[in-house]
């Protein structure tokens, strides 16, 4: 790909991300917000090609890691996206509130915002 | 392109899948600013990812196997337990974290690309070079900046600005010093240096801490979703000095809508960006109601007195701030509107847009309760309701009722919209004590005539409200 062909898919790229973004209800900020973080570990992808044509000792060890933060970027992202949404989707009203007091996790520190 | 043309498949099967993969993105990013298709966006940007990686592990010429499994194995498995374990109060600086680690992961590519040329002896053209360089430094600046906002939200060092003398200009000269080396490395493309690059690396991982220990935890929400754009847009770097076109895409997508996102946060806060990073709600407020040692006059009142409050009133609004996040008080406010609501009075909660430490953060924590949907008003929404309502109960949030933020021009948060509580004909603000939120500054809503203070845990106060409601 010539780089002007990159810059054209950047440039378009930058208005499409302006455009699908705009008019969110605040409720969803967090998990689009962690969506979007999940999206850029694709920069995993750039770790496997960096180990699979790897050719020293040192480029491996920094491969690795990279290819361990991307997949936790992705996976932890997606997954604690959907934890939040699943949250939003339950039926209001469907479950008694049986679940007043969560185990581990006492207050501390004083109330500010 | 240049330096790993000769080894990187670019065919046409492999750029047609990551294309199916980036449309996958937008369809998800598209849904997910929807509340009813929210969850399948996100599955569908799952797939996306899923596509990708698979089209990459299929490039001809991929070897070690080994060491690819061994990393997706680490990541996937803590990945899987660090969400399922995350409390969902906890979930800002868990994204900090998945934030944090995906800049590593960027500037770890980066350093190794540089490497990886120069061991294959090969000229680096400014094309990819340039990438390269700008993947490294943001990336380095995204991987500690979040670190750092991880360790404020999960208290691990001190939420207050910390700043040292000079920092301005210690930031200054870190960054002159910064764009030095990158104008060096570009002159110098054909062979650059190896350890000017990694110092390079070091340089912008200090400039990451420093521009992000001043900053105190009322901005964070803010500083996250920025650094969450940058990293956006390293990845897309790296995708140019990799010619990939789905981190491009990808990369490029992140950035865009990350910046918007930030800017949304920002004008919620009444403040630009720039005044966020440069310079924070600084140092002790000096003037602007301080009033430091002199105590000032409050009503204090007990669980019983608030329980009767509420009882009898025809509408109550809950306030909810970030108190309630730390003290896990949702699900016992949660009980307190159930028992209100049986008697027949009418229960919402005002959101403000800041609430917590992230935009929807408040959101999320309710849901967890069950708290319904169309009780969740937004701030613009509620505020006019506010004189026709009897009770505002605040529970753990500050600075976002802070009426200085109307009247007093000189106070650090003049103008920053806020929830008008001390509108309503009484408030009960629930709260451990007098001290400041993180704007640093006294809240003259606890000194007005009409607010009560109930000096508490905010789960254990609200626990008893709902005992004493329900004895009535």
């Amino acid at each position: 790909m010539s780089l002007m062909t990159e810059i054209t898919i950047f440039v378009l790229a930058v208005f499409v991300g302006f455009e699908v973004i705009s008019k969110v209800p605040t409720t969803l900020h967090t998990p689009l917000m962690s969506q979007t973080n999940a999206i850029h570990g694709i920069v995993m992808l750039g770790g496997l090609i960096v180990v699979g044509f790897a050719n020293d000792g040192l480029e491996y060890v920094i491969g690795t890691i990279a290819i361990a933060f991307g997949t936790i970027n992705i996976v932890g992202g997606f997954m604690v996206t959907d934890r939040m949404l699943g949250m939003f989707s339950r039926k209001p009203r469907s479950k008694p509130a049986s679940s007043a007091s969560r185990p581990g996790a006492g207050g501390s520190d004083g109330g500010s915002s | 392109m240049t330096a790993l043309a000769v080894l990187k498949p670019g065919g046409d099967a492999a750029t047609a899948l990551y294309i199916v993969a980036f449309s996958l993105f937008i369809i998800g990013i598209k849904q997910g600013t929807h509340p009813t298709t929210a969850k399948r966006g996100n599955l569908i940007a799952a797939v996306g990812m899923a596509v990708a990686v698979v089209t990459t592990l299929l490039l001809d010429g991929m070897g070690n196997w080994g060491l690819i499994v061994l990393g997706l194995g680490i990541g996937t498995a803590i990945g899987v337990i660090a969400s399922i374990r995350v409390q969902m109060t906890e979930m800002p600086q868990m994204v900090a974290l998945y934030n944090g680690v995906g800049g590593g992961a960027v500037a770890l590519i980066a350093w190794s690309e540089i490497r990886h040329g120069i061991s294959l002896g090969e000229d680096f053209s400014l094309d990819t070079l340039i990438p390269i360089i700008f993947a490294g430094v943001i990336g380095s600046v995204s991987f500690w900046g979040s670190n750092i906002a991880f360790a404020k939200l999960q208290d691990l060092i001190p939420t207050r600005p910390i700043a040292a003398p000079g920092q301005q200009v210690i930031n200054a000269v870190l960054l002159i010093a910064i764009v030095t080396i990158c104008v060096v490395l570009a002159v110098d493309h054909e062979s650059p240096s190896q350890g000017l690059f990694i110092l390079l690396l070091v340089l912008a991982a200090i400039l990451g801490n420093l521009v992000v220990l001043p900053i105190g935890g009322a901005d964070m929400p803010v500083v996250i979703s920025l650094l969450n754009a940058f990293t956006g847009l390293s990845a897309a770097a790296a995708g140019f000095a990799l010619d990939n076109v789905a981190l491009i895409v990808a990369g490029t997508l992140v950035g865009s809508s990350g910046t918007i996102l930030t800017m949304e946060m920002a004008t919620a806060m009444n403040r630009s960006v720039a005044n966020i990073l440069f310079s924070g709600f600084g140092g002790a407020p000096s003037g602007g109601g301080g009033g430091t040692g002199e105590e000032r006059p409050h009503v204090s009142i007990g669980a019983q007195d608030a329980a009767i409050k509420l009882a009898y009133a025809d509408s109550v609004v809950v306030v909810p701030g970030y108190g309630l996040a730390v003290a896990q008080a949702q699900h016992a406010i949660k009980e307190v509107a159930d028992e209100l609501e049986k008697r027949g009075v009418t229960v919402n909660y005002a959101i403000h847009p800041v609430a917590g430490r992230m935009p929807g953060h408040m959101n999320v924590l309710l849901a967890e309760a069950d708290v319904p949907y169309e009780q969740l008003r937004e701030m613009e929404d509620i505020n006019p309701e506010m004189p026709r309502t009897d009770v505002a109960v605040v529970v753990g949030a500050n600075d976002v009722t802070n009426p200085a933020a109307k009247n007093d021009p000189d106070s650090p948060i003049a103008g920053m919209p806020i929830i008008e509580v001390s509108e309503a004909q009484e408030v009960i603000v629930i709260k451990r004590s007098l001290s400041p939120g993180f704007a640093g500054i006294d809240n003259d809503l606890f000194y007005e005539p009409n607010t009560s203070m109930l000096f508490a845990d905010a789960k254990a106060a609200a626990a008893e409200i709902a005992s004493e409601i329900g004895n009535l």
